[in-house]
């Protein structure tokens, strides 16, 4: 499927700001899923001041924000092909160990909340994957799809609390939980298609675990599959932290207000 | 410790007969007035009150700053034993370098099991962030200051791998400094090699491990967290040695892809940062993002390979006390060699065999936490009230990870001027090496930290010790 992919994120800031810079982990990668035909990234109210691959071996840009920005724009356009792997992303790439992908995070902690989702899930599945699948059930049936309830800060913890989240959240519990049963996962930033819409809601989040003898595989808790072809994988982190699209830092008092613009349409 | 036990001298040996090393001070010493001497002592304590050296005492509430006492009898090493440290070192150095490497690589000594995997995983030391990066020339230790204690004539034993960001050099620059100018003679009858071409082997040291593309005049720049930080003096008095500037995080900034500092000429660029901050601290942008002390964005530009950070980030996983007791392992692994330089036994307090041992014999044991430095927060056992010993018991049952115990080594004395006259007190000492891809330069002194109460084993600055200038001899 070729995927034709417009992102924009624009940040207004209340007072300008004197210094700022972002971090952005907004370039695909080609692999056996997707090839990225062509990619760019552009920038106004700032600029790119350098490059460099990050130990989950994501392209990360690192820009600054003009002096006295009242705003930054960053706009990402780009042309993707992809084939249906069901899922599977392969064997561990890069020199990170897996057992690292069994740490858990601040907002990844295997709290008794998070391990009352895994109960007896491995006396009832003798394949790791189907057993992740009944994860991935029990957490979209505990925790409703809704938006506006939990933020980039929230923990799976507190996501189950609440019993509402989004993606990012889906993602974090089911790392969480499949970390409590020894598997390394991680989180995956990238974007979906959804069959019914060009506009898309924001950045799409899933996570994927690591099954001995597969090596890793996805799965897209919110929508109760793992990733086909109508998913681009862009970063990878332990957490969203890690993986986030944009993470900055300003120097300047007030607040700001993001919009972002997201469409990904076949070609 | 018992009181009749026997320490060895460095200048008296054990059977109370001046050591060769000493011959030539203890015939000046000899023909000195010791009350003129006292009277000299005293004006090198105002000596270093003038040059201003002195240092923050942390849990001291009357006095944030104080001097470090000085005393006046050199510390005074051969250069036969001289040789035997410095191949040591340079061992050490690059097993060492060697280790941070493989562990920010492939991690072929886990794979080996020479090293268990979960002492990497567990530890706070350990900077993921780290993994595959290169740092220019291949260094990650560019400075280390290996702590030493010595407990018999040929008995020498590496207490800590100091390969974060030690401190204390400057120490060795002034005392030598005191001395040549009190004793002026000593230095033309006895031959001492000289240290204070520090400052200027440390810039080129750096120098040498410029990113592959610096900047069109070649910069190197001091980091410092700032005037409260205790090593402050040390850090301004480098700067002012090397020639350098001396910059603090809010002076720079991340400009056109290298980290540049603001001048009266506008924003230079700096190839070489010899920062003094600890990793956490170091860029809020990747690290604790409430530092203020730090640098945003300085550790994308190390990774984008376009400034050098001496030390690099992470290379706390190698001197960590858990990692410690591996050393004689990590040498072996990576050199082929046997380690020259003996570690001190450590019994691992995570190992339950271990840690009933030192449950067991607490009394007689050195407990340190795996984290810790400065002398804070150990036992001395032999030293330690029986309350304390139970509350210390406690900890240790709570988080036996967290400690490791070590045997109250009989540590060397070398004497110190007292109104009696000489007295012999407990020392260690920390050489300090540089490294860079021309190899280790071990410069022939160090710190000599000295305790100034009698029997006391604790020299660390903090807990009441003090300093004595570091003498190798040259070549008879």
């Amino acid at each position: 499927m070729l995927l034709n992919i417009g992102h924009t994120s624009k940040y207004r800031f209340e007072h300008p700001v004197h210094y700022g810079l972002q971090q952005l982990r907004k370039t695909p990668k080609s692999r056996s899923s997707q090839a990225i035909r062509n990619w760019t990234i552009e920038i106004e109210g700032g600029r790119i001041e350098t490059e460099f691959t990050d130990h989950h071996a994501n392209d990360v840009t690192l820009i600054s924000f003009d002096p006295s920005a009242t705003e930054i724009t960053i706009q990402c356009r780009g042309l993707v092909e992809t084939t249906d792997e069901h899922g599977v992303v392969g064997k561990q790439r890069g020199c990170i160990p897996l057992w690292l992908f069994q740490r858990s995070t601040e907002l990844t902690r295997a709290t008794p909340n998070v391990r009352r989702l895994t109960k007896g899930l491995r006396e009832a599945h003798d394949n790791d994957i189907a057993l992740l699948h009944a994860l991935s059930a029990r957490i979209i049936d505990a925790v409703r799809y809704e938006i506006g309830q939990t933020d980039t800060a929230t923990s799976a913890d507190t996501a189950i609390e609440r019993g509402s989240g989004v993606c990012q959240d889906h993602a974090h519990i089911f790392i969480a939980a499949a970390r409590a049963m020894d598997f390394p996962a991680r989180y995956v930033s990238g974007y979906l298609m959804m069959d019914d819409r060009t506009e898309q809601d924001a950045t799409h989040a899933w996570a994927e675990a690591h099954i001995d003898g597969i090596g890793w595989v996805g799965f897209d808790i919110s929508n109760a599959m793992s990733p086909d072809d109508r998913y681009v994988r862009v970063a990878t982190g332990l957490d969203y932290g890690e993986a986030a699209p944009i993470s900055g830092l300003r120097f300047g008092a007030g607040s700001e207000a993001l919009t972002v613009d997201v469409t990904v349409a076949q070609q | 410790m018992t009181s009749g036990q026997k320490f060895f001298d460095e200048m008296r040996g054990i059977n109370d007969v001046t050591r060769a090393p000493y011959d030539a001070y203890a015939s000046w010493f000899q023909s000195e007035d010791p009350k003129g001497l006292i009277k000299e002592a005293k004006e090198a304590e105002a000596f270093f009150r003038r040059t201003g050296i002195t240092f923050n005492v942390y849990g001291q509430a009357d006095a944030e700053e104080r001097l470090i006492p000085f005393d006046i009898v050199p510390r005074i090493i051969s250069s036969k034993e001289w040789a035997l440290l410095a191949k040591g070192i340079d061992q050490r150095v690059r097993a060492i370098n060697a280790f941070l490497y493989d562990i920010y690589h492939r991690q072929e000594i886990l794979r080996a099991g020479r090293v268990p995997k979960e002492l990497i995983a567990r530890n706070e030391a350990f900077l993921p962030m780290m993994m595959g990066v290169e740092p220019p020339g291949g260094i990650y230790t560019h400075i280390v200051g290996t702590d030493l204690v010595r407990t018999g004539e040929s008995e020498f034993f590496v207490l800590e791998d100091n390969a974060r960001t030690p401190s204390g050099v400057s120490y060795m620059l002034e005392n030598r400094e005191t001395m040549l100018q009190m004793f002026p003679e000593l230095f033309s009858s006895i031959k001492v090699r000289p240290v204070a071409g520090y400052p200027t082997a440390l810039h080129a040291s750096l120098a040498a491990c410029m990113p592959p593309d610096p900047s069109p005049e070649p910069t190197v720049a001091i980091l410092t967290p700032g005037i409260h930080n205790s090593a402050y003096f040390e850090h301004a008095f480098l700067a002012d040695n090397m020639g350098v500037e001396l910059v603090e995080g809010s002076d720079l900034r991340v400009r056109d892809g290298r980290i540049a500092m603001r001048t009266t000429r506008g924003y230079k660029p700096i190839d070489v940062i010899y920062r003094r901050v600890d990793d956490d601290f170091l860029d809020p942008l990747n690290f604790n993002p409430g530092s203020l002390l730090g640098v945003p964005g300085i550790f994308d530009v190390y990774r984008a390979g376009r400034i050098t950070i001496a030390n690099a980030p992470g290379t706390g996983i190698s001197d960590d006390k858990a990692i410690y007791s591996y050393m004689p392992d990590i040498v072996e692994f990576y050199t082929g060699e046997n380690a020259i330089l003996k570690n001190v036994p450590t019994w691992r307090c995570s190992e339950p065999e271990s840690l009933a041992y030192v449950l067991d014999h607490l009394a007689e044991l050195v407990v340190k936490e795996v984290h810790g430095s400065g002398g804070y927060g150990m036992l001395v056992g032999p030293a330690a009230s029986r309350k304390e010993l139970e509350q210390f018991r406690a900890k240790l049952q709570a988080k036996p990870g967290g400690y490791i115990a070590q045997p109250t080594l009989a540590l060397s004395t070398v004497p110190i001027l007292t109104k009696a006259g000489l007295a012999p007190r407990h020392v260690d000492l920390r050489p300090f090496a540089l490294f860079s891809p021309n190899g280790v330069q071990l410069i022939p002194g160090g710190l000599t930290r000295v305790a100034l109460k009698k029997g006391s084993l604790v020299v660390n600055s903090s807990q009441g010790g003090g300093t004595k200038d570091t003498w190798v001899l040259e070549d008879d």
